[in-house]
């Protein structure tokens, strides 16, 4: 197990690394990160000003080392536009959204799962056309649409939940099911696909020739085989909401990260974005490798590798 | 005083497709008493297996069952409902299965599967089952058993994993087991062990055995009693004794002559073949369902159902009309097999 | 024997000759297949469409006419509602039918060209893991995983905020980011097809490995191939939508659907069917894309469903 685990690490470390290089050459893209950030039509002397701020005069290999060492102790630099330290913006926007991807999650966990199940359990009936129908609207629909709609009907016609900001836990329910549902079609048709490929398989046969009651069979030796690698998907999934809420919380104007790199952009703070960039390919990389020994975890046979 | 454990009269399973119905069991009966083993002998695809799942009601849940009896230690099975069969299945009869590398749970421990068998079905303490299972991994030959509670399946090879199944069989004491070729996936010298250990445990418990497989050899060895089913339906059944001395149904005859015998089959010489093949079973059928490949078939066996008659003794019954005239002649390589 | 779905070359026997082709066989399956005929048919006619706009409306999608702004669509029971504009205007008056056809353009345009970006890179470093194993697969391995511990958006967002957005930059920035699909999936169809005896029956004969990819690998991989594009041509599709409605793809006034949600935002309490209309055209497009890759999916090789 300890093998497995260092190997697992030692590729998300290589990885995690390859990754800060491309997101640090991500602000060369066009040339002169300068000009990037300084913006059109910007004096030459602004331009020299964040030009010696950011030490782009650098050469290319001390900026990276210096940005990446930085990086590693959790210093990101200041903002030249924000003037605080990069590491404290995103140290306060990242728990929002990170609870904003946990409830979304939880909400695509519980509508998926029990759909998923269900449809497996009766195949081609009613409920399993209705699953279905829920995954194909889910992936179809554009997220953005789909949030805006929720505020329409929820929000101002039948006047359930508030619109904007993020006082309360009641302002994350609407985004949750606006990013959750996303998700929900992939993890729901894992669930009712790996549920029904175990149903019938010999060790369920084995279960109900012990004359086992038919919940113990579906849930002890069914769902707990079914379920592993829809809670690596799951913790995948997580990861992709982290970074694609940008859209939601812009929408519903929910100070997290993604509202922090849409305000990045629009001020064309380069290095703040990059930062962003950076911590959330670090936290998909830490999350994959937890997926990964979710699954050992769960499945006792993956264990030996 | 024997006591009978299961009743099986006529029973019929269906199973509807696309291009019709399947009639996979037709009008099969048999019975078995304590301390019997009934082998169930055939080919592939003659409804063995099924008849087995039939009896437990493990049916796919497409496939459709009718009986007019079918009762276990006396109790009418048919009737009841899910629930019931539930109660007795694993309880007073339960079922070993071919394939041991896949029939147990890869992610609960093999102690945990074995308890879970007792509590299910009796008011005991985990305690008390985990006392049971060991007593039973040790009755069934497997070292070690109380380390061997907490391992996982994959870390067992096939034959300790059989031997498993047969322990998690027992651990509420039934009357009757069905093995459905409980030794096909295994190496031939784990198979005679597990014939051997089958055939002691039934002893012990005194239960009745019902044993399905292709391999005469295996019958010739364990069983009591034998019924050899073709296409759906049982063509012949008898004491051991009697199929191997007397085989009447040309389908018997044929299969016991396609086993070479050490010492008589002669260098060279070719084995016996059924020609043909197994008849679709979809859609109305009449007549002998062997008629096709019968070396001793007349334009009579086409025309009508024939039923299951008394032969040569009043308690070994032939599906054939003919069996009484082709009595006479005997097969040399069956009575060399049984001795 | 024929068996649908692989191609073998040869002296076809008796039984090959008589049997339904692959294709007949195929086109059967197809035709019988509901939700491929729907999704096919909802396609067909969106792109009918979106090629004959100029046709369709008179209008011109970029020509504002404030005297006529905010026209609710033909079925609102408001009087200003009228035939000339049977899906009303938007916020500067301009027809919102014109908008919403010359948007399909946009979307099909950008979608397939996405699709095409991604297809090249995905399929070729994925054939290449599938078939040459090893060393290549590890590093094809190590790529897709970098790829995807990247968040796509954000990263897209950030490359178009520094270059400056158009249709062209949208167009090769999800090009060149959204390929991991096609790498993942084309390298396990080819480690499936890289194992059959006729890759070593051509081996042995000598044939060069170009040869072989496109001769024998190929065919055999089309059909996953084909599957996968059209789901990935629906993300790019969906992907540009989101990147327009934040601003940073097509920009204004070049009629994206995304776009018009977002120019209607501020107005959509009171005009909804600014963001209803272009939301359900979207819908409509990506849905129809993706039925027409399940059918697809289904009909040629059913055994992969999930």
């Amino acid at each position: 197990m300890l093998a497995f685990t260092a190997k697992r690490l030692g590729i998300a470390l290589l990885v995690a690394l390859t990754v800060s290089l491309i997101t640090f050459s991500m602000i060369y893209v066009s040339g002169d990160p300068a000009i990037a950030i300084a913006g059109e039509g910007a004096r030459a002397q602004d331009i020299e000003a964040i030009r010696k701020f950011y030490g782009f005069d650098r050469p290319i290999l001390e900026q990276y080392f210096s940005w990446l060492g930085g990086a590693l102790q959790g210093d990101f630099g200041r903002s030249f536009t924000l003037r605080q330290p990069v590491a404290d913006v995103i140290a306060a926007r990242l728990p929002v959204t990170i609870t904003l991807g946990a409830l979304a999650i939880a909400f695509a966990l519980l509508l998926a799962i029990p759909l998923g199940v269900l449809a497996a359990v009766r195949p081609n009936s009613i409920a399993d056309r209705f699953a279905l129908t829920v995954a194909v609207v889910g992936q179809a629909m554009p997220t953005f649409w789909f949030a805006l709609t929720l505020i329409l009907w929820l929000g101002v016609y039948w006047r359930l939940l508030p619109i904007t900001g993020s006082d309360s836990w009641l302002n994350f329910i609407m985004p949750a099911i606006a990013l959750g549902y996303y998700v929900t079609p992939a993890i729901m048709r894992l669930t009712r696909a790996g549920v029904l490929e175990v149903l019938s398989s010999d060790y369920i046969r084995t279960a109900r020739a012990k004359g086992l009651r038919p919940m113990t069979v579906l849930f002890k030796h069914a769902l707990r085989n079914a379920i592993i690698p829809v809670v690596s998907l799951a913790a995948v999934q997580f990861g992709f909401m982290l970074g694609g809420s940008i859209v939601i919380e812009t929408i519903f104007q929910i100070n997290g990260l993604g509202y922090l790199a849409w305000e990045s952009i629009q001020r064309k703070d380069l290095p703040t974005m990059q930062a962003i960039v950076l911590s959330l390919s670090v936290i998909y990389v830490l999350l994959t490798l937890v997926a990964d020994l979710l699954n050992a975890f769960l499945d006792p046979r993956l264990r030996v590798t | 005083m024997s006591e009978r454990v299961l009743t099986v009269e006529a029973m019929q399973v269906d199973l509807p497709l696309a291009a019709g119905t399947l009639h996979a069991v037709q009008g099969v009966s048999f019975h078995v008493d304590r301390g019997e083993t009934l082998c169930i002998v055939g080919e592939s695809g003659c409804g063995k297996t099924l008849t087995a799942l039939a009896v437990m009601d493990l049916l796919p849940s497409a496939a459709r069952r009718t009986a007019a009896r079918l009762e276990l230690n006396g109790q009418d099975l048919a009737g009841l409902g899910e629930r019931a069969i539930a109660d007795i299945r694993g309880n007073r009869m339960a079922m070993i299965f071919q394939e041991p590398m896949t029939s147990l749970n890869p992610a609960y421990t093999i102690g945990n599967q074995l308890e879970e068998a007792l509590l299910r079905h009796r008011p005991v303490s985990r305690k008390q089952a985990r006392e049971r299972a060991l007593y039973l991994l040790d009755r069934v030959g497997i070292p070690s058993a109380a380390g061997r509670l907490k391992q996982y399946p994959h870390q067992l090879s096939g034959g300790l994993r059989q031997r498993v199944m047969i322990a998690m069989a027992l651990m509420c004491g039934p009357s009757l087991i069905l093995a459905d070729e409980p030794t096909t996936a295994l190496d031939v010298t784990i198979q005679a062990q597990i014939l051997h250990l089958l055939a002691e445990l039934q002893r012990e418990f005194a239960m009745g055995l019902v044993l399905i497989t292709h391999d005469l050899g295996i019958v010739a060895r364990i069983a009591t009693r034998v019924a050899v089913m073709y296409a759906g339906q049982v063509v012949e059944m008898g004491t051991a004794q009697a199929i191997f001395s007397a085989p009447s149904h040309p389908y018997t005859r044929g299969l016991l002559d396609c086993i070479p015998v050490p010492g008589k089959t002669r260098r060279g010489e070719k084995l016996g073949t059924i020609p043909g093949m197994v008849p679709s079973l979809i859609g109305l059928m009449h007549g002998c369902r062997f008629a096709g490949r019968c070396p001793y078939v007349v334009e009579a066996c086409r025309q009508s159902e024939v039923p299951l008659a008394p032969g040569q003794a009043p308690d070994h019954l032939v599906r054939c009309i003919r069996h009484a005239e082709l009595g006479g002649l005997a097969a040399h390589a069956a009575r060399a097999v049984a001795s | 024997m024929v068996e649908t779905g692989l191609v073998r070359a040869g002296i076809p026997t008796a039984a090959e000759i008589l049997a339904p082709s692959p294709a007949a066989v195929l086109r059967r399956r197809a035709l019988r297949h509901w939700g491929l005929l729907i999704g096919g048919t909802i396609l067909a006619i969106i792109i009918v469409m979106a090629l004959l706009a100029p046709i369709i409306s008179p209008f011109d999608p970029y020509d504002q006419q404030l005297g006529r702004k905010l026209i609710p669509p033909i079925w609102h029971a408001s009087a200003k509602a009228t035939w000339v504009h049977p899906l009303g205007t938007d916020h500067l008056g301009r027809d919102y039918l014109t908008r919403l056809l010359y948007g399909a353009q946009i979307s099909l345009l950008i979608g397939v060209s996405a699709m095409l970006i991604s297809g090249v890179i995905g399929t070729t470093i994925g054939v290449l893991a599938g078939y040459f194993g090893g060393r290549v697969d590890m590093v094809v391995n190590f790529i897709v995983t970098t790829r995807l511990s990247m968040p796509v958006v954000l990263v897209a967002l950030a490359v178009v905020s520094i270059i400056g957005s158009s249709l062209t930059v949208v167009i090769w920035v999800l090009g060149l980011l959204i390929w991991d699909r096609f790498a993942v999936v084309m390298r396990s169809a080819t480690q499936q097809v890289r194992v059959r005896e006729f890759i070593t029956a051509a081996q042995a004969v000598g044939c060069s490995t170009p040869r072989i990819l496109l001769t024998e690998v190929a065919p055999n991989v089309v059909n996953h191939l084909i599957v996968v594009a059209t789901l990935e041509m629906a993300h790019a599709i969906l992907l540009e939508a989101a990147l327009s409605f934040l601003g940073l793809g097509v920009q204004p006034p070049t009629p994206s659907w995304g776009l018009m949600i977002s120019e209607a935002k501020g107005l959509m309490f009171f005009d909804p069917w600014l963001i209803t209309i272009p939301g359900v055209a979207l819908f409509l497009l990506v849905l129809s894309i993706n039925m027409l890759g399940d059918g697809l999916r289904d009909v040629t090789a059913p055994e992969n469903r999930n």
